[in-house]
């Protein structure tokens, strides 16, 4: 489904990804962690081409998406929808039509820049709205919307793609508790309904175990840990995270888990 | 299709409404601009002394004119220009210290015209008229006027392209100050910052680059301006040009003509350049 193959990503001379491998063969929720820095980001947005890479390949359906060139590089970005921590929506447009901008890869380029939708697309995007419970907010601005609300608009904006992958860029570091249980039940339930493959960056231990399948430990650049998230032993992580180690997987520092002990500054 | 409250059925027809009203108001503004556009060339066709055709015959007979002045004075031609750089300095000089001046007052003026910063809605309105009038006289007007009063001069000229460009900067400016981020503000008044501190640290950096290349783009069109301002007093090689077209020094006008081609593409290029490099990597 997805092989990553020794992947290299060089900032000046700063080692971003060092032979970075995996590979999928089914649908499943991976998690990423890491410290900051550790190239969880980059790694992301290699795969999704928003970065080029310095060398290695990126394997699907036996092509290599890292090769691709003019229209064909933007429908496979079309195929791994990108969300992002800030979101990145419009925030002047309206809900609505955030959520059909999805869409743009595949509508006739005309249409699409007098803003004239068809119907099809805009009731697809409204039921995409209505299905994870942001449909009221239809016709407001983006702009007025809570964090964890336009991260719930940025998935619609996802599924209106009709994406292979999902690559959520740690979706809910900048959400509360209740919003990030949110979001990550929604991208959960997306996996497990549509068999998108989803690739999730995360900061905190609890909700890659609660909501992964696996998990890819990244340090400094390179996997240190793949395996399914219940072989996650506590002393793993502590090598994934080193000096963070200790805030990471504090119990009950947590950004998912409600009822918790209240974050320590800096986690 | 079900007539029960299904939320989506009931958007799309909230869309469609939208859609319409957006549509009649499209199709109003393209009438409106059609209206005007055919309007105006009729008007202007009506109002014409003579017609477009007639004038076509003598078009190129002044430029044919020029070329041939120039070329009979041969290499002595080129010693006319160092003849009348010095009027081009003082023309430049002109552009320069109102552009300046300009740009100073404009910057003060525009955050008391900008509601962001500004509570009282007296100030800001003030502030706005203030503006508003100190753009709304040509410079020509207004150094037409001060040259009656005060005498022949630059001072007149540069006082008329100052307060120009103060209204004009200063609207510009205080669009850019109102669309700015106002998340790093808050944070500076959450740290009790006083005003002119917020503005300083939070505003500014923000939108400097901006404004300097606001301001050089206004130096282009001062300079132009301080040439004109020539024709009616001003001195600069805007009476020299007036002077020598009065003459028909053929040579004499194509030089002038030369050297204002020549500065107006030099200003082009040093402004595109300084623009890239200001909003580039700016740290103020």
């Amino acid at each position: 489904m997805l092989e990553v193959n020794n992947l290299v990503k060089k900032f000046g001379n700063n080692l971003a990804l060092n032979n970075v491998s995996f590979k999928t063969d089914k649908p499943e929720v991976i998690g990423v962690i890491g410290r900051s820095g550790a190239g969880k980001s980059t790694l992301l947005r290699t795969i999704n081409r928003l970065n080029k890479a310095t060398s290695g390949e990126v394997i699907v359906d036996g092509t290599d998406v890292l090769k691709l060139k003019g229209d064909q590089k933007l429908r496979w970005q079309k195929d791994c929808a990108m969300i992002f921590q800030q979101f990145n929506l419009v925030n002047r447009l309206d809900v609505i039509t955030n959520v059909i901008l999805g869409s743009l890869n595949t509508q006739p380029s005309l249409k699409a820049m007098l803003k004239l939708f068809s119907d099809e697309d805009r009731a697809l995007a409204l039921k995409l709205l209505d299905r994870f419970g942001m449909i009221d907010t239809a016709l407001q601005r983006a702009e007025t919307l809570s964090g964890g609300q336009q991260q719930r608009v940025a998935i619609c904006r996802a599924m209106m793609q009709q994406p292979k992958f999902i690559l959520a860029d740690e979706p809910i570091a900048s959400l509360d508790p209740l919003n990030a249980r949110l979001v990550m039940d929604a991208l959960h339930r997306i996996n497990r309904e549509e068999n998108i493959l989803v690739i999730c960056n995360l900061h905190t231990l609890d909700t890659a175990r609660n909501y992964c399948d696996r998990v890819i430990g990244m340090r400094m650049g390179e996997i240190v840990f793949d395996g399914p998230s219940s072989d996650l032993t506590d002393d793993m992580a502590r090598e994934i995270y080193g000096a963070e180690a200790d805030e990471a997987f504090e119990p009950g520092v947590t950004s998912t888990a409600l009822g918790g002990s209240p974050m320590p500054a800096g986690a | 299709m079900t007539t029960t409250a299904n939320p989506v059925d009931i958007y799309l027809e909230r869309l469609h409404a939208q859609a319409k009203t957006r549509a009649l108001y499209t199709l109003i503004s393209i009438g409106a601009m059609v209206f005007v556009i055919t309007s105006g060339v009729f008007f202007a066709e009506s109002q014409n002394a003579g017609s477009l055709s007639r004038g076509m015959d003598q078009f190129w007979d002044f430029p044919v004119d020029l070329f041939v002045g120039a070329w009979d004075a041969g290499w002595g031609w080129f010693g006319l220009l160092g003849k009348h750089a010095p009027e081009l300095f003082r023309t430049i000089n002109l552009a320069l210290f109102s552009t300046a001046l300009g740009f100073i007052c404009a910057v003060f003026l525009s955050l008391f015209a900008s509601s962001n910063l500004i509570a009282s809605g007296w100030v800001v309105s003030f502030s706005r008229r203030t503006l508003d009038v100190l753009r709304s006289f040509p410079e020509l007007v207004l150094a037409m006027a001060l040259l009656f009063l005060m005498g022949k001069g630059e001072l007149p000229a540069l006082i008329a392209i100052w307060l120009h460009t103060v209204g004009a900067l200063g609207k510009l400016f205080s669009e850019a100050v109102e669309n700015c981020d106002m998340k790093p503000v808050e944070g500076l008044q959450s740290a009790g910052a006083g005003w002119w501190q917020r503005v300083r640290f939070g505003v500014l950096p923000q939108v400097l680059p901006l404004f300097f290349s606001y301001g050089i783009l206004r130096l282009e069109i001062n300079v132009r301006a301080s040439t004109i301002l020539g024709f009616v007093g001003a001195g600069g090689i805007g009476e020299a040009l007036k002077t020598n077209i009065s003459w028909s020094f053929e040579p004499d006008i194509m030089a002038i003509m030369a050297l204002l081609v020549i500065t107006i593409t030099a200003l082009d290029y040093l402004s595109t350049y300084v623009r890239n490099k200001l909003i580039g990597g700016i740290r103020l």
